[in-house]
């Protein structure tokens, strides 16, 4: 029998690997790998352009997984979320879908170097799809750094459906999402219970990660808390009123979240009225001097 | 969506009552198998080549004989996991057989089983081996797939840029085969293209002969298509 070297048979490997779909979709490189698939980019030779087909493990149960993203993606046009353009079974029977192919970097690598308030914008930004998703009764339940991609001119997607949750969705068991941005009610499986505000702690998560090597703000840090609360109903109730708390951060108002003691308020007033109070300091100032060298 | 159902399966029909049926599964079961095992039980029990050689003749020929696979399963473990269980069983028993007879030697197998690395490396081990007697068979079936066909230049092309992958820039390999079959590009990539589905084909063709059910093959087919490392 013919003797392969283990460099052939990774190389085979490879080759099983690579998505066949009987001439449509011709694969370049792969682009991620994780647990619920493999995700390649592809030339599609029917309309020449670069799409990204997400692949899943061979088995029944990973084809109807599949269809179901793709089926949730399909319902949710919004340009925060990945659009789909085609889904189906590979030669070699494994399910797929293609979908438009994102030129960019995922969060975690995209936000070295930027300020504080760009990062607050790309925040809100996240928030945009995840609550129109949740008006269209759909929980996302994966939200992480991870599953967010920054595009190069600036878009930001919301990747990863492929274990959100559908209100008319059936029965499901099993933990769902990432420990580390998982609220505590789909770590303890009660998938019954998890609604938008699951997805609001996974956006406190987000923010936690995006504020991680940015100087403290109490009131930053309360709107974490509150949208990461152990108990739901003490979260904020939508992902929109979590946005606009952080856009009131940014506009230098009082957010819900934090209760200001008058230092802070007065502070806070300063630093947005700043032109205001160096008009007047500098006025004090001249008014000082003036009173100073009359008085020689 | 809906899978390919088996269409044979030798693990099946190992224990057919029809003869023929059991000698064709057997041959089917041998040619997956003889490789791995026999390097398996090389590595696990120390053994030279001819030894572990000699060791996997008189399994696959004690297995006939008394319809061992015939008790197999498939809830219970994956045929592979099967196989290697019986083989363990067997070479263990021959060893304490070859004991009785020379007296004194039985300690042999406890400091080799001590001395070699844990279980589950041994089954990765032979999980490897596995993969690399299937990748082989179906290599080997390509190229006659190919020869049958008049398609000769297809199987170099793949032996030439799939086996011997070095991790260069794809774009760059197709134009370097292209000039060296002197091929337009178009030409090789369709070649390439060609073999690559017939071989995923052979192989997963193989791979529900040599599984029990849809259920194994699928698992099976993860393992080989390194998406999941059940």
């Amino acid at each position: 029998m013919l003797e392969l070297s283990d460099r052939n048979v990774a190389a085979l490997r490879r080759v099983l690997e690579q998505p066949d779909s009987n001439g449509r979709y011709h694969p370049v490189r792969e682009i991620a790998r994780g647990g619920m698939g493999v995700v390649w980019e592809a030339d599609d030779r029917e309309l020449g352009r670069r799409v990204a087909l997400k692949i899943l493990p061979f088995g029944a149960a990973s084809a109807d997984w599949l269809c179901r993203e793709a089926r949730v993606l399909a319902g949710l046009e919004h340009p925060g979320i990945v659009p789909v353009h085609d889904a189906g079974l590979l030669a070699d029977g494994r399910a797929f879908y293609a979908m438009k192919l994102v030129q960019g970097n995922r969060l975690d690598q995209a936000v070295a170097g930027l300020t504080r308030n760009q990062r607050l914008r790309i925040f809100q930004r996240i928030c945009e799809p995840v609550e129109f998703a949740h008006s269209r009764g759909i929980i996302h339940r994966d939200l992480k750094p991870e599953n967010v991609m920054v595009g190069e001119f600036g878009e930001v997607l919301v990747m990863d459906w492929g274990v959100a949750k559908l209100s008319s969705g059936g029965p499901e068991t099993g933990i769902i999402g990432t420990p580390q941005y998982m609220a505590p009610e789909q770590a303890a499986g009660a998938n019954d219970t998890v609604d938008q505000r699951s997805d609001v702690y996974g956006l406190g998560g987000i923010l936690q990660f995006l504020l991680a090597d940015q100087p403290s703000s109490r009131p930053l840090q309360a709107i974490c808390k509150k949208a990461m609360a152990q108990d739901p109903r003490e979260r904020y109730a939508t992902a929109a009123a979590m946005s606009a708390d952080v856009g009131k951060f940014l506009e230098g108002e009082p957010v819900s979240a934090y209760r200001e003691n008058p230092f802070e308020v007065a502070w806070r007033w300063m630093a947005r009225h700043r032109t205001l109070v160096l008009l007047f300091l500098g006025y004090v100032v001249m008014r000082a001097l003036v009173l100073y060298f009359l008085g020689r | 969506m809906s899978f390919p159902v088996t269409r044979y399966s030798a693990v099946r029909g190992a224990s057919s009552a029809d003869r023929g049926e059991r000698s064709r599964a057997w041959d089917v079961l041998a040619a997956a198998y003889w490789q791995p095992v026999c390097k398996y039980v090389a590595l696990k029990w120390r053994l030279d080549p001819a030894d572990a050689k000699d060791l996997t003749q008189g399994f696959f020929a004690a297995a006939i004989e008394k319809d061992h696979f015939a008790s197999y399963d498939p809830s219970k473990a994956r045929f592979r996991t099967f196989l290697r269980v019986c083989v363990d069983g067997y070479v263990a028993n021959e060893r304490k057989a070859a004991t009785r007879v020379k007296r004194g030697g039985a300690s042999v197998c406890v400091e080799v089983d001590d001395r070699i690395a844990a279980s589950s490396s041994l089954e990765d081990y032979f999980r490897d081996e596995w993969v690399r007697s299937m990748f082989a068979m179906a290599v080997e079936e390509l190229q006659r797939l190919c020869d049958d066909r008049g398609k000769t230049i297809a199987y170099r092309l793949f032996a030439r840029y799939d086996l011997e992958d070095e991790g260069r820039d794809p774009e760059a390999n197709y134009r370097m085969l292209a000039a060296e079959f002197a091929l337009p590009v178009t030409q090789v990539t369709n070649h390439l293209a060609w073999a690559r589905r017939e071989f995923r084909r052979i192989v997963l063709d193989r791979l529900r002969e040599i599984t029990a059910d849809n259920e194994e093959f699928e698992k099976e087919a993860q393992l080989l298509l390194g998406i999941c490392s059940n």
